[in-house]
């Protein structure tokens, strides 16, 4: 569905995207990560055609970018940024001037459209208040809303859960998990590694931009080939385990070994109290940690 | 796309507003003429004005000539100087051009909309001072004759026509500063700037039209035939300024159109 080839961006002397090569596939919900200024909004704005590359080649939709962007970009629903609206007017009346824009929806159907588009999002009640009434959240679902007027093939959404509570950000969540499963691609680009976390099903890291780590996210939280037992025996289970613990912490043990079932049978045969045992994965945050240096809003002479 | 821009432009108190305002000060004038009764000296002050305590259907033209120096081409250098800008300004731009609007038609659809709104407010102007000018200063019977500027006696029929023209003469000089501005607009982020910038142009014009060492610039700056709708009230009909001014205003709105689309077709967005 996306795929660029060595995209690059600068800015000057800044490189703000160095040679990108993201490959993203129908299907996926594709997590993209980075901190703040490593070159995320750049990249999803050069894929919509708001930003020219310097060099390389983006492909969307299996068309090139932007040459075919009076095709493809139809096809695409985004929210880049966050959302922006006239604040003058209504939700509504923001939708139906989005609507009858650039490659326009059928008028006939317009009204259904948009409050269709506003339903979806929990929008459906809020009346005829001026968008600059409208709460942060609301902001958030109204431009949600815009993005899925045409019912795209691709969602590209810069931080979808910005400024929603906790109850909005499980309901946005929901709902990008039921649009994924009719069908719809989700590319969605975020600093909460949490959001990525429970949503995504493939991850690409960006750093200093630069395309760190492309992978799915079950490979990038493999197994360690080590267990965590936590047990109260804690002398006689290090006397048992006879050199394999690679850590021990109070009552918390990190014991090399791949076979939490045979490890578990060994300390239990020896009358090792366990309260809990388990394989160690690595959490998507030790990943990118180790992957990325510190963000780029940090100044520091280190 | 030019009747959803123009729906944006209308739809928004601000336009409104603003062409109030620039109805407010020819009002003004005529309230107080007509309580004074104290016109300025033929040859001075703004065109027309010793002409209306006599006849107050001129006030029409008057009221164009006492907008159009300054409160005009404000009103105008607002509303161009936000079009690119200001959508830039609230993050509209990039939900736009993703829909995607081109961006030959959007830059095309701003210029629509603020040609419509220059016409919109003149012909506001124009009508809010035939109406003041009737009501409240001489109401002679239209059929009467009219005093042209030459001193020979005009038809109503001429003075019509002749205000027609001078509406549209007007409302296409603005459209040298409503390039400016919207070239500012595609440049910045800022409608302000956008705005101030136009109006610099402007008023660096004027000044330089007063100034007798710029003699040799002074046939091109853009404010140079402004004023010369006057002459469309001589008898005969005094056309050589006209036609220099439509010309010169047809090169300055190309050549900055032409800088506007250089400029946006290549520009990032990252507003």
């Amino acid at each position: 569905m996306i795929r660029t080839d060595k995209l690059t961006k600068r800015f000057r002397s800044l490189t703000a995207v160095d040679a990108v090569d993201l490959d993203v596939q129908r299907g996926d919900i594709y997590g993209f990560l980075g901190a703040n200024g490593s070159g995320k909004t750049t990249t999803v704005r050069m894929l919509l055609g708001l930003v020219l590359a310097s060099s390389g080649s983006i492909e969307m939709l299996g068309a090139p970018m932007p040459k075919s962007g009076h095709e493809v970009l139809p096809r695409v629903g985004a929210l880049v940024e966050g959302p922006a609206a006239y604040g003058h007017l209504s939700g509504r009346a923001n939708l139906m001037l989005l609507d009858a824009s650039g490659a326009p929806g059928p008028r006939r159907t317009r009204p259904d459209r948009v409050a269709e588009a506003l339903a979806l999002v929990g929008l459906d009640a809020v009346g005829k208040r001026p968008v600059k009434a409208y709460s942060l959240g609301m902001r958030q679902r109204l431009g949600l809303a815009g993005a899925l007027l045409r019912q795209p093939e691709l969602l590209v959404l810069d931080e979808p859960t910005n400024g929603l509570d906790p109850q909005g950000i499980r309901e946005i969540r929901n709902l990008l998990l039921a649009l994924n499963e009719r069908g719809t691609t989700i590319f969605l680009s975020s600093h909460l590694l949490a959001e990525v976390e429970q949503l995504c099903t493939r991850v690409g890291v960006i750093d200093r931009g630069r395309l760190v780590v492309q992978d799915s996210l079950k490979s990038l939280q493999a197994p360690t080939g080590r267990t965590v037992v936590h047990t109260p025996d804690v002398a006689s289970a290090v006397g048992i385990l006879n050199g394999r613990v690679v850590h021990a912490d109070g009552e918390r043990l990190v014991v090399q070994s791949s076979d939490p079932a045979s490890l578990n049978a060994l300390l239990v045969e020896a009358g090792v109290r366990i309260n809990e045992l388990a394989p160690e994965r690595r959490s998507l945050e030790q990943v990118v940690l180790e992957l990325t240096g510190s963000g780029s809003d940090r100044v520091s002479s280190r | 796309m030019i009747g959803i821009e123009l729906q944006k432009l209308f739809r928004r108190p601000r336009t409104w507003m603003t062409i109030v305002l620039l109805d407010a000060l020819p009002t003004v004038v005529a309230v107080l003429l007509a309580t004074t009764h104290v016109g300025p000296r033929p040859g001075q002050g703004p065109a027309f004005l010793s002409a209306v305590l006599a006849n107050g259907s001129l006030f029409a033209v008057a009221a164009l000539a006492i907008v159009l120096p300054l409160f005009l081409p404000v009103a105008v250098a607002v509303v161009a100087g936000d079009s690119v800008a200001g959508e830039a300004q609230s993050g509209t731009l990039r939900y736009l051009l993703i829909r995607p609007v081109g961006r030959t038609r959007l830059l095309v659809a701003k210029l629509a909309s603020v040609f419509v709104f220059v016409v919109v407010s003149v012909v506001i102007v124009a009508g809010t001072g035939f109406l003041v000018g009737r009501a409240l200063l001489g109401n002679q019977p239209l059929s009467s004759a009219v005093v042209s500027v030459s001193g020979t006696a005009l038809t109503p029929m001429q003075i019509v026509w002749r205000t027609l023209l001078a509406i549209g003469y007007v409302a296409f000089s603005m459209l040298g500063v409503a390039a400016m501005a919207l070239f500012l607009s595609t440049l910045t982020d800022s409608p302000m700037s956008a705005t101030l910038g136009a109006l610099a142009f402007l008023i660096g014009s004027s000044l330089l039209l007063t100034l007798d060492a710029a003699k040799a610039l002074q046939p091109y700056l853009p404010t140079r035939y402004w004023l010369s709708f006057v002459d469309l009230f001589r008898d005969p009909m005094l056309l050589r300024n006209v036609e220099r001014g439509v010309a010169l205003q047809a090169v300055y709105v190309a050549v900055l159109l032409g800088c506007a689309w250089a400029n946006f077709m290549t520009k990032d967005v990252k507003s």
